[in-house]
């Protein structure tokens, strides 16, 4: 196992707020990793600045042995993301919306790529529908079909099983663990859902207040802390000290 | 093993694919776009024509209906651009463009292709209906028109990059930018007047804006049949030294919008 990731005191403050305060952590390849924490712990600031578009305060990123900071454009072909937050352009159909990234991230034959991302997310149907016309569980569904486009080797999701049903989750994790396998992309995602961590992940990193408080597996986690799930340890983490 | 290319001229070509689907996916649209230069082409004819017989120096050659029209071009070339720009953060697409390796200025230049596209097709209904509605055709002006319609294409896009400077950093709430900050030099660009009507204070501005020079060489081309070639360099020159400064600001104003956070709460 390697490093694809690497952050070194990773820091961000907007004006007299400290977002991400010396953030440190490492992913390994192929590896899921959850990002958790309460609001304004630090999570969304931490994927925005792991995927450019929030530039850091101070600190290092190092991704696929670049600097990130310095030169992202040179790995952000590699990486892709999905979050509920981010829109894809509503008055497109899924197909026209698909067809616009896979030639954005320069895909080969992206036809054909449209054509097996749909078949993975079930799309197929849905494919000349425009977005506006989907149903919220729908247009997750196309944004992670986008964020598959280009066969990302580094994906970062920002809850990416929201507004799903329970079927949906359940198909959409047992799908990101066998890409994972297959494809050996390492994942990161922001999530409050304990149980799809507790199901997908190997590593949870738990912030609070902008800082890294706990990291480790799942089930690390749940002995280290004597509890029965992680969601008790989220909440126990997520209390001491809390202001 | 999906098979990759990392080539500009891709990411270019997505964003005005995406821009044509956009297009092509309502067809009022369309026909909105040749709808407002067509309206005032028709407006302004029937005012040339009552004016014709009394003011000669207004309307000889088409005059007036020549630089309503290509005013005009300046106006779409503009706005189809801030348009295009505000599509993305409507959408609350900007987080999704900038996640893939798309650099600015390949957005400024897929921009600038669907804005060319909009504004002949624009542009180019209202210009033919001219011939029989009041037969006057701006393309008896052969090769300079071409000169005249890409300097105002270039001041629109000039006036875009301040106005999409200002909305990546400060939002939706200065939207209405778009729609009036064109018509702030309308007063100084001599369209339908010589410079030598205006005072002296407004002159000395006018001196500075690149659309004085093509208006002054559209009534010099048409009412003495001298193609100014020397206006036409000034223009162009002071297109280039805007365009320029206002592609440094949109970058500069990106930048600070990296750094503040803004490219993820653009949307509504």
């Amino acid at each position: 196992m390697s490093a694809i990731l690497q952050t070194e005191s990773l820091t961000k403050r907007f004006s007299k707020t400290l977002a991400v305060d010396q953030l440190s952590f490492s992913l390994e390849r192929a590896s899921i990793t959850a990002l958790l924490g309460g609001n304004g712990a630090g999570k969304t600031t931490t994927l925005s600045m792991l995927l450019g578009l929030l530039e850091p305060t101070s600190g290092s990123i190092r991704l696929f042995g670049q600097d990130f900071i310095r030169d992202r454009f040179s790995v952000l072909g590699r990486m892709n993301f999905s979050s509920p937050y981010v829109d894809l352009p509503q008055r497109l159909t899924v197909r026209e919306n698909l067809m616009v990234y896979a030639k954005m991230y320069g895909v080969f034959k992206p036809r054909d790529r449209v054509a097996e991302v749909a078949s993975s997310f079930r799309l197929e149907a849905l494919l000349d529908r425009r977005m506006r016309k989907l149903s919220s569980g729908q247009k997750t569904r196309a944004s992670l079909a986008k964020a598959m486009i280009n066969n990302p080797q580094f994906l970062l999701l920002d809850e990416p099983t929201a507004s799903l049903d329970p079927d949906t989750t359940a198909w959409i994790r047992d799908l990101l663990g066998q890409y994972r396998k297959e494809r050996g992309t390492t994942i990161l995602f922001a999530s409050h859902d304990m149980r799809e961590v507790e199901l997908l992940c190997d590593e949870a990193l738990l912030m609070r207040q902008g800082k890294l408080v706990v990291k480790g597996s799942p089930k690390s986690l749940v002995e280290k802390f004597e509890r029965d799930t992680l969601e008790e340890v989220f909440l126990q983490v997520n209390r001491e000290n809390a202001p | 093993m999906t098979v990759h290319s990392d080539s500009s001229l891709n990411r270019i070509s997505a964003l005005f694919i995406r821009y044509f689907y956009l297009l092509r996916s309502s067809w009022p649209r369309i026909i909105e776009i040749a709808y407002w230069p067509t309206m005032q082409m028709v407006v302004w004819g029937f005012v040339s024509k009552h004016f014709a017989p009394s003011s000669p120096e207004l309307t000889a050659g088409g005059l007036l209906i020549s630089v309503v029209l290509i005013w005009d071009t300046l106006f779409r070339s503009h706005i189809s651009y801030t348009l295009a720009f505000l599509e993305e953060m409507w959408s609350r697409n900007l987080g999704n463009l900038f996640v893939a390796p798309l650099r600015p200025w390949e957005l400024i230049l897929s921009l600038s292709s669907i804005s060319m596209i909009r504004t002949l097709i624009g542009m180019v209904p209202a210009a033919l209906l001219a011939i029989p509605f009041f037969g006057v055709s701006v393309f008896d002006m052969g090769m300079p028109l071409a000169f005249f319609f890409f300097n105002l294409v270039l001041t629109g896009w000039a006036i875009s990059q301040f106005v999409t400077a200002i909305l990546i950093r400060y939002g939706l709430g200065a939207e209405s930018l778009s729609w009036v900050l064109p018509f702030l030099i309308a007063p100084f660009s001599c369209i339908y007047y010589p410079l030598s009507t205006l005072p002296e204070w407004m002159r000395r501005i006018a001196e500075f804006l690149p659309t004085t020079y093509v208006f002054e060489g559209m009534r010099a081309l048409l009412l003495d049949g001298v193609w100014r070639k020397d206006l036409l360099l000034q223009a162009f020159g002071l297109n280039l030294v805007y365009l320029t400064i206002g592609v440094v600001t949109f970058l500069f104003s990106f930048r600070i919008a990296r750094k503040h956070g803004l490219l993820l709460q653009s949307g509504e």
